[in-house]
Formats: C-alpha cells, sequence, structure tokens
C-alpha cells in the first residue's frame, strides 16, 4: 500500500501538486505510475509554455499505452524534468519525489482549493480498484 | 478441396463434438434477411494444372519477350536467384507480424539489418520497416514533417513523379495541408531554385524534391536544402531509382528521405508489391511512421531484437496515431535486403556504373533533351509523335520510351528512355535508328 | 504435456554487418558491353560518394546461410496452427506464388502497351467480377495496398460523396470493438471520432445508435465503421436495421472486412445494407502475410459511391480492356499504378481453386474450428459473451488471472506447447482477451493438440501459476525485454563505439 504525502494534492486524473510560493511541481502519483506498469517515455511541454487546469500538457507512455497528463493547475511552465527523458523508470521508482515533471508558476493559486486532500484522493483510488 | 485438411467422418465427429448435426446449424443464426440463398455465381473449383494454364495463358498475352527502355519509375533490374529462394522459404513467407518476439527473431534480425542498410544508403540515422511504396511514403513523409514543423504547407517539385504527386493531392485533401507545385528549370531540366525561393513561405513544413528526378536528372540536394532551411522548412528527399544510391552522394543534407525499393529486384510485376520506406535524422525518430525493430535482450542476456516504439502506431494511439498504417511489405522489404546482401558495398557501386555507362551509350546516339547530369534516364525529344515511334519499335519486338505528353504538356514531342544493367547494346542501336 | 513439439539444436548467426569482410562479394555481374563511363566525369565529382559506409560485404554462400538460419528463428504457418483472431492466418497455397512469377506477368511494366498488357488487364478485371459477387457490391477498386490503405479509401469515398450532397459532415462512429485502424483512418481523412459501446450479448446497441443519430440534428454523422461479425467473433444480428438507421439520416455504413473469412458464401455485405467496405486479401483469399506485408486492401462501394472511385478504373472497349482516367468526380489516386498487382494474381489464383461452393465450404470449416475450440475450452476458459461465435471466439483470463497469469503470460506458455499464441488483449471491451480465430486450414489433429495445449496451461495455472509466469522456456530465445527496447531505442546497428560515443 502505497502513502500519499499529506502536504500534496490530488485530482482524480492521478496527478500530485506541491504547492509553494506561488510554484507548484507536478508529478503523477504512485497509483497512476502503479497502474501503467513500465514506463518507457514522457513527452513534456517546454519551458515557458502555458498550461490550463484540466487540460492535458503531456503524456506517459508504457510499452502498449499511452496515458494523457492533465494539468492541476493553470499557469507558466518555469521548469521541466528533463532526466526523465533519458530515464522514465524514475517515474516508476520515485513518483512523488526525483520524478516530479514540471514546476508551474500559478496563474490562479486558487485553483488547488479544487482538490482532492491526501485522504481524500487515497480512499478514491480504494474505491476505484 | 485440397486445401482442406478434413474428412467427412472428421466432420460429423467435430459437429457432434459442437452439439450440432449439420453444418448449416453453424450458421442458423444469421438474419434471414442477410443470407446468401444461392450458390456464388463463380465457376466450380479447378486443378492446380489448370490454374497453372490459366495464367500462362494470361502471361502470354503480354508484353514477354520484348526489349523496354522504360523505367519512370520502375526498373528492370536482373534478380538474383538467390532472392526467391529465401523469400519462399515458408518461414519468411507463411509467418505472422512479428509481435511474438521470442518466436520471430528471424523476421526482426532480417528487418533491422535492413533498417540499418537503408540508412548506410540514405545517409540518414534512423529507417522505418517498410511502407507500401514510394507514392505513399511521400504523403507520409509529408506528414510527418507537418507534425515536426507545426506549419502545415508542402511544396513539391513538378519534377518529382507525376503518380507520387497525385498520391499526395489525394492524401493532402483533408488534411488541411495545402500542396504547391514549383518548377523545373527547361535547360538543365533539374529544379527551379528561383521558384523555389520565391514560393517558400513561414508555413511550408517541408520541401520535397526528387533525385533523380522524373526527368532521369540529379539534383542540387544542397541548394535546396539551403533554401528549405533558412525558412524553417524540412527538405523532404524521395527516390524512385534505388540503385542510384550505389553511386550517387547519399542526400545528408536532407532531413527525411521517402524512396521506393522496386529496384532491389523486386519485380515490376505490373506495378506492385513494392516496398517504400522513410528515413530521417534522429531527432525525428518519434514521428516516424510505420513498424520499427529495436536491439535489446531477452531475460537470459542474448541479443534480441523486437517491435518498438509502438505507442506511435494505430493499434496504441488509434485516433492520433502518426499513421493508420499497419500491414506493411516486410516480404518484400526482404527480397531488398537480400539485394543488398548479395551485391554489397562493391557490386552496388559497380551495378550502378554499369547503368550509367549504359544509359551514357545511348545518349552519345540519342541526344538528351535537358544538360543536368543524369543517372540511367533521359529525356529525348523525338522527331515525329512520339506514340508513332512507339508504334514502329513494337513490330521489332521492342517498347520504346515514355512519351511525356500526358503528364508534363510542354514535352508532348519528348520520350522519357532508360537504360539498365539488362538493356543490350544492339536494342539501343535500333532505338537510335529508328530516333533519327 | 507438451505432444506437439521437442527441442532441437538451432544455429547461431551474427548480424551481416559483423560477418562482413573486405573484398567479399555475391554478385558477379556480365562483361559490359558499351564503353564504362567514369562516374566523376558524368555526373561530376561533388554528386559521387566515396562507398557506402558500413554496407555488408560477403558471399554468396554465407549469404544464403545468413537468412536460412535466420527464418529458422521464425514461427509460420508452415509449421502449424496460427491462432490469430481477425489476422486469419491460413494456409498460402504455392500454385499462387508460382503463377505470380510466370514471367509475362512478373515483368510486366506497369507502362507497358495496353495492347501488350490484356493478360494483366483480364486478371484484373477477373478478380474484379468475382469479389464483387462474393461482396454483393456494385463497384470496385483494387488499388488500395493493405486494409488500413482501404479503410482510408473507403471513408476518402464516404467523404467526396457527402461533399456532393453538400456537406461533408464531421464524425465517424466506432464500435469499442474495432480495430486501431479504425479510428485513425477516420482521423486521417479529417474526421473526428465517436466510440459507441457494445451491449451485452457483445454487438452493437441498435436503440443507443438510433437515439445518437436522433440527437444528431446538425447531420454531423458521416458514416459508421463497423467490422462484421466483430471483433468478439459475433455476427451483428442487426446489421440491416443499423443501415437502415443511417441511411434514413443520410450517413453510411462501412464495413471493416476484417473478418470476411466469416461470410464468403453464407451472407454478402451488399445484401445487408454495407454502402461501402474493404477486404483484406492476406487474410480472406490466402495471400501470404510474409512477416507483415504485402496485403491488398480492395474497396467495394455501392452504386452511389462508384464516381468517386480512384482513378484509372478498367473499361471494356471492342473487346479489349482499357484503363479510363475520365472521372470527374473521383478521389484521385491512393497509390501509384494500379496496386500490388502480384497479391490480386495470387488472390485469383485462391478462387479459382476453390470455386463458388469451394469458398463456401471453407467458411463452414473455419466457422466449425471456431466452434469447436470453444466447446472444448468453455469448461477452462471465461467466455464474456455467449453469442453465438462464426469463425472466432474470445475468452477472457478472469479465471487465470486470479492464480495472478494474465492472457500474455499465458500466450507465452502456448509457445512452449508448439503454437503461436492467439491474439492477446484484443479486443479491448474483454477484460484479458484471448482471442481465438483458427481458420479453415486446420486438422482436427493440429485442433486437438492445440485444445489439449490449452487445457494443459489452464491446469499448470492451477497447480503452479509461478511457473507459467517464466515462460517461455523452451524458444532459442527467452522472455524478450520490451521495455529497454523502447526506453532506450537502438533501431539500427553501427560499428563498435569507444568508450567516449558510448556515453552519449
Amino acid at each position: 500500500m502505497s502513502s500519499y504525502p499529506e502536504k500534496f494534492v490530488y485530482t482524480k486524473e492521478h496527478e500530485w501538486v506541491n504547492a509553494q510560493d506561488g510554484i507548484a511541481t507536478v508529478g503523477i502519483t504512485d497509483h497512476a505510475q502503479h497502474e501503467l506498469g513500465d514506463i518507457v517515455y514522457v513527452d513534456l511541454p517546454k519551458v515557458g509554455s502555458r498550461v490550463e487546469q484540466g487540460k492535458t500538457f503531456g503524456s506517459v507512455e508504457s510499452v502498449k499505452a499511452v496515458s494523457d497528463i492533465y494539468a492541476p493547475v493553470s499557469g507558466e511552465v518555469a521548469e521541466v524534468n528533463d532526466s526523465l527523458t533519458t530515464t522514465p523508470e524514475k517515474l516508476n521508482e520515485d513518483p512523488h519525489g526525483a520524478a516530479w515533471l514540471i514546476k508551474v508558476r500559478m496563474s490562479a493559486p486558487d485553483e488547488i482549493k479544487k482538490l482532492l486532500s491526501a485522504a481524500d484522493y487515497q480512499s478514491y483510488v480504494g474505491a476505484e480498484s | 478441396m485440397r486445401y482442406l485438411p478434413k474428412s467427412d467422418s472428421e466432420r460429423k465427429e467435430m459437429l457432434a463434438a459442437c452439439g450440432i448435426e449439420t453444418a448449416e446449424e453453424l450458421y442458423a443464426h444469421l438474419p434471414a434477411e442477410a443470407r446468401l440463398n444461392r450458390p456464388l455465381d463463380l465457376a466450380p473449383g479447378i486443378s492446380e494444372y489448370e490454374i497453372i494454364d490459366f495464367f500462362k495463358a494470361r502471361a502470354a498475352e503480354t508484353a514477354d519477350g520484348y526489349a523496354s527502355f522504360l523505367g519512370a519509375g520502375v526498373y528492370r533490374h536482373y534478380r538474383p536467384v538467390l532472392i526467391d529462394t529465401i523469400v519462399s522459404r515458408g518461414e519468411f513467407l507463411t509467418s505472422y507480424t512479428p509481435y511474438q518476439a521470442e518466436i520471430a527473431q528471424g523476421t526482426l534480425t532480417a528487418i533491422f539489418e535492413f533498417q540499418t542498410m537503408i540508412c548506410q544508403l540514405t545517409g540518414m540515422d534512423v529507417a522505418n520497416a517498410s511502407m507500401y511504396d514510394g507514392s505513399t511514403a511521400v504523403p507520409e513523409a509529408a506528414m510527418m514533417a507537418l507534425r515536426v514543423t507545426g506549419r502545415n504547407r508542402v511544396l513539391v517539385s513538378r519534377v518529382v513523379h507525376p503518380e507520387y504527386r497525385q498520391v499526395l493531392t489525394t492524401y493532402a485533401k483533408h488534411q488541411g495541408m495545402p500542396v504547391a507545385e514549383f518548377g523545373y528549370d527547361a535547360e538543365t531540366g533539374q529544379i527551379d531554385l528561383k521558384d523555389l525561393e520565391r514560393k517558400l513561405d513561414d508555413d511550408t513544413a517541408a520541401v520535397i524534391i526528387q533525385s533523380p528526378n522524373f526527368f532521369g536528372v540529379i539534383e542540387n540536394v544542397q541548394a535546396a536544402a539551403d533554401l528549405a532551411h533558412r525558412r524553417g522548412a524540412l527538405l523532404i528527399f524521395v527516390f524512385a531509382e534505388a540503385v542510384s544510391l550505389g553511386i550517387l552522394e547519399p542526400p545528408r543534407d536532407a532531413d527525411i528521405v521517402a524512396g521506393e525499393l522496386q529496384s532491389f529486384a523486386i519485380s515490376p510485376s505490373f506495378g506492385g508489391p513494392y516496398a517504400g520506406i522513410i528515413a530521417s535524422k534522429e531527432k525525428f525518430l518519434r514521428q516516424l511512421p510505420g513498424r520499427l525493430v529495436g536491439e535489446t535482450l531477452d531475460s537470459n542476456g542474448n541479443r534480441a531484437f523486437c517491435l518498438t516504439l509502438s505507442t506511435r502506431e494505430q493499434h496504441i494511439r488509434r485516433e492520433k496515431a502518426t499513421s493508420n498504417i499497419c500491414t506493411n511489405q516486410a516480404l518484400i522489404a526482404l527480397m531488398a535486403t537480400v539485394f543488398m546482401t548479395v551485391y554489397g558495398k562493391a557490386g552496388l557501386r559497380e551495378l550502378a556504373t554499369q547503368n550509367l555507362s549504359k544509359a551514357h551509350y545511348l545518349s552519345s546516339k540519342v541526344k538528351p533533351r535537358f544538360t543536368g547530369p543524369f543517372f540511367n534516364e533521359f529525356v529525348t525529344t523525338a522527331k515525329s509523335a512520339p506514340e508513332e515511334i512507339n508504334q514502329t519499335l513494337l513490330a521489332r519486338k521492342i517498347i520504346g520510351g515514355l512519351p511525356l505528353g500526358t503528364h508534363y504538356p510542354e514535352l508532348a514531342d519528348s520520350l522519357l528512355l532508360c537504360a539498365t544493367e539488362m538493356t543490350r547494346r544492339a536494342d539501343m542501336d535500333t532505338l537510335a535508328e529508328a530516333l533519327k | 504435456m507438451i505432444r506437439k513439439v521437442r527441442q532441437h539444436i538451432s544455429q547461431n548467426e551474427a548480424l551481416l554487418f559483423e560477418e562482413t569482410s573486405p573484398g567479399k562479394a555475391g554478385y558477379q555481374l556480365p562483361e559490359l558491353d558499351v564503353p564504362s563511363v567514369d562516374p566523376q566525369a558524368a555526373l561530376g565529382a561533388p554528386n559521387v560518394r566515396v562507398e557506402i559506409e558500413g554496407f555488408p560485404e560477403v558471399s554468396e554462400v554465407e549469404a544464403i546461410r545468413h537468412f536460412t538460419r535466420l527464418s529458422t528463428w521464425n514461427y509460420a504457418i508452415d509449421l502449424g496452427l496460427y491462432p490469430l483472431g481477425s489476422c486469419t492466418m491460413k494456409y498460402n497455397p504455392r500454385v499462387n506464388e508460382f503463377v505470380a512469377r510466370l514471367d509475362g506477368l512478373a515483368w510486366a511494366h506497369p507502362y507497358q502497351p495496353e495492347s501488350l498488357s490484356q493478360g494483366a488487364l483480364e486478371i484484373i478485371a477477373e478478380l474484379e467480377s468475382a469479389l464483387l459477387e462474393i461482396t454483393g457490391m456494385d463497384a470496385i477498386t483494387l488499388q488500395p495496398a493493405a486494409g488500413a490503405h482501404g479503410e482510408f479509401t473507403g471513408i476518402l469515398l464516404v467523404r467526396a460523396y457527402l461533399e456532393s450532397q453538400g456537406n461533408p459532415r464531421k464524425k465517424i462512429l466506432v464500435p469499442d470493438s474495432a480495430h486501431g485502424t479504425n479510428p485513425a483512418t477516420a482521423s486521417m481523412a479529417g474526421y473526428s471520432v465517436q466510440n459507441i459501446k457494445s451491449n451485452a450479448k457483445g454487438m452493437m446497441d441498435v436503440s443507443s445508435l438510433a437515439r445518437l443519430l436522433d440527437e444528431d440534428t446538425n447531420n454531423e454523422i458521416a458514416a459508421l465503421m463497423v467490422t462484421n461479425p466483430s471483433t468478439l467473433g459475433i455476427f451483428e444480428e442487426d446489421i440491416a436495421k443499423v443501415a437502415e438507421i443511417l441511411h434514413a439520416k443520410g450517413a453510411m455504413l462501412y464495413m471493416d472486412g476484417a473478418n470476411m473469412n466469416a461470410l464468403v458464401g453464407l451472407t454478402r455485405p451488399g445484401d445487408f445494407g454495407v454502402d461501402v467496405m474493404h477486404l483484406n486479401l492476406h487474410k480472406t483469399f490466402s495471400t501470404p502475410h510474409g512477416g507483415g506485408g504485402p496485403g491488398g486492401g480492395p474497396v467495394a462501394v455501392k452504386k452511389h459511391l462508384e464516381p468517386f472511385l480512384p482513378i484509372p478504373r478498367l473499361k471494356r472497349v471492342n473487346e479489349a480492356w482499357t484503363f479510363d482516367y475520365k472521372f470527374p468526380q473521383s478521389i484521385g489516386r491512393v497509390r501509384a499504378f494500379y496496386g500490388n498487382f502480384g497479391v490480386l494474381v495470387r488472390a485469383l489464383a485462391y478462387i479459382l481453386a476453390h470455386g463458388g461452393n469451394g469458398l463456401k465450404n471453407a467458411t463452414i470449416d473455419a466457422l466449425m474450428n471456431a466452434n469447436y475450440i470453444r466447446r472444448k475450452l468453455e469448461p477452462y476458459y471465461d467466455l464474456p459473451y455467449d453469442s453465438p461465435s462464426m469463425h472466432e471466439v474470445v475468452f477472457s483470463d478472469d479465471r487465470q488471472s486470479k492464480q495472478g497469469v494474465r492472457t500474455g503470460d499465458l500466450a507465452k506458455r502456448l509457445i512452449d506447447y508448439g503454437f503461436h499464441p492467439y491474439t492477446v488483449s484484443f479486443p479491448t471491451i474483454v477484460h484479458g482477451a484471448i482471442m481465438i480465430e483458427p481458420t479453415e486450414t486446420e486438422s482436427k489433429r493440429e485442433l486437438d493438440l492445440f485444445i489439449d495445449a490449452m487445457i494443459s496451461i489452464a491446469k499448470e495455472i492451477e497447480k503452479d501459476p509461478k511457473f507459467v509466469l517464466q515462460a517461455p522456456y523452451l524458444t532459442r530465445t527467452s522472455r524478450v525485454d520490451e521495455v529497454t527496447a523502447a526506453r532506450r531505442p537502438i533501431v539500427r546497428w553501427r560499428p563498435q563505439r569507444t568508450s567516449s560515443q558510448a556515453a552519449d
């Protein structure tokens, strides 16, 4: 059973957000990486591009599936985790840590209030599986 | 029936096992209105001997035994016997697409070698496992350029094979991909670089050129690439006569190469099956359409191959796939692989040089219309109607060149002539006589 | 117990590039009968390449051994049952190969005069007319090179027709059991895709389809693409009604002919309301799959779509065949020349061998084989849809996955028993799909061996699921690491890298 950090908030599409000082670090959850299986490729936006809450901003691929990733918050991409291009397996190994995807300079920080707490997400994935 | 391996008593036994008595019960659930209540109106089945007879009769109603100066995208090259020996092996001929890597290493290894040889030949970094043919590889390459550049217009040279351009037009129509053409230089027969420069704009995703072009003339690839790149467009290099790459500088300045491998010992076969390819620079790998084979290890640590990067393809990405292509031309690509192996480094060069020599012998007797350098084909202007000349040649069992009027009205007085290593000197002399 | 196979020696073989040594050759060209030309002089030095770097240099003996050794690493129809669902891996008659290689056909140039092509044109004409009789359609093009290419052609025809009616429309409906090529095709033809769900019988839900069309007040639905029988091997019993519903709104019914092997001689798409369909000659009509092609994807249409067919089309004039290019409404060309002619020759040879009744008998045997397997395996595997099976049957791995063994693992174990796996995990509407299509090609003995193997594996899973997870054990190549292949793609051979190159 995986544990979901309390300081993150979560989406029903299985992204997590760690918001600090107007910057949101975004990743996919342990549940998501487990469902996807061995991740072989991550497609991420360029620094400076805009993302919008609820819209896709990239995708993750296993050998036989592609899954879109949805932006949990809106804003401008401030940083991209380039290391995932060469070592996508990090997403399987450390989804809540080293394998963050992008950092977003939030344009509407209130958006995170709509997202799930760790406990809510835990019970959501419990119910889903 | 000889293809159905069951006796009547076995059938009875199997039907009984299914809990039914008659074969009709197997499809009794088909709705009555959809049922065909009569036999198919086709002749009764015939024996192997009769089948051969039928096709021999059809084969006799063709140009068997004629010498030919036709090229124009389909070339008569000698086919080493080894090629059919290999591709007739049931293990290659009757195997499926190699999705189950553990029992398809033969096909997978051969495709990996194919991809490598296509890269070596074209100077590109990566190549796919094949497309249907050259004509469909061109629009697939164009769509790839759209994905890479985020632009939507393509510019195609008028001396790209006319049928390739027609296929491009069909594909482009519903993709929001405007296609514009640029002209050729009336003296050299090469693309008109000034016209290209005029027509390039910031919406142009790709410039498509063919070399040798439809007139057999070798293009200045670097000049075209420079113009395209200056406006942020890609250069797509098309080839229809693969043997030319035995001697011609590979199109290193191109971004994508789309080609036809018919010249590599694939029978003309009245237009197909052939095999197309798409090759490109490494950075466009994930935008390639079609299947790709990659190297990996098996669980015992031995080298093994498998289909890879499949998430680009239709069976996974569905409506967002790079192409809808599924079945390609694997067996034909294998023919080309064996051809490249048999001729090898020295052989392909010697073969290309023989082609060059034959065509230049012909050009010493029949004057080329254009001044640009050519490989094994060139355009000549006839003294009388090309169709009439061809008619008189037929009486001597010679098929003349391709009259160009249909696709190039301004060249209605001209013929496209091709000479390969299989063209005999005596026939060239006869042709030259007729064209005098 | 494994009855069909036992292990034997197989040869190792390096890649061609590793076997190469300079100066070897597998060819010999005749002496030139014309003066030899210096390439640099004829073409200009910058146009002439120095060499083809890395290209192989091997002798003829090494070449034949190389490819023969590789070939022995393949499974093939010639070795046994290939139960891939919706792939129709049937016997490839060798006489077809023989006739396609007759000089007059194999060396026919597509631009040679029509007067010297009558035999080739006659073959095209005969095949066209046979396929029209088999499908019950009105007109046909043999130009598309494969099934997906046929789909693309067919949807372009729909689009051209609807445009001529004033509105090309926007959407193509695709059932959730469809092949991936269907949505990919719709999108290539400029349409968006809407998925529709199957009902509990594994068929299209007619009432929800009717509702969908009722709600389509702006006439956005252009066509429905349906595979019939579906990828579940189930005949869409309401297909005529489906056609009616679509036609009432001016939409078209497209049939994916991938599963036509279930229908030949029994029922004709043209008789149950299909407007346009493609055939896969490399499935139904026995042309060899060749490790992934070539194929043939003829597209047959009803009268109203005929004016839009690709050019050129065959026409009979003065007792001779000729190509006609004058169709102003045509969608144009989808391929150079006239399609995969060599494949057409083989398909016609197959039809001639069977004849009308023979084709129907083949269909019946295909149905019987699928139903026989279904009956025998039903006690061991879950059957998610119990509608009657046509030419294929789809089980699920529900029972086995409870032991931790999924359809993909089971398939790999089947290899140890001497069989190619069935289609794994497709159609996706079945959880853990095990999709089996035996075709008419299989003898009772081969089917019994397969059934025994499947039952034996089911028992192995009961006893020792972990054992099955590591399969295959008996192949020369053990489980292939597809994950690493995709993470770090190596798609061509390169000479031994130095350590500095290896780093990038």
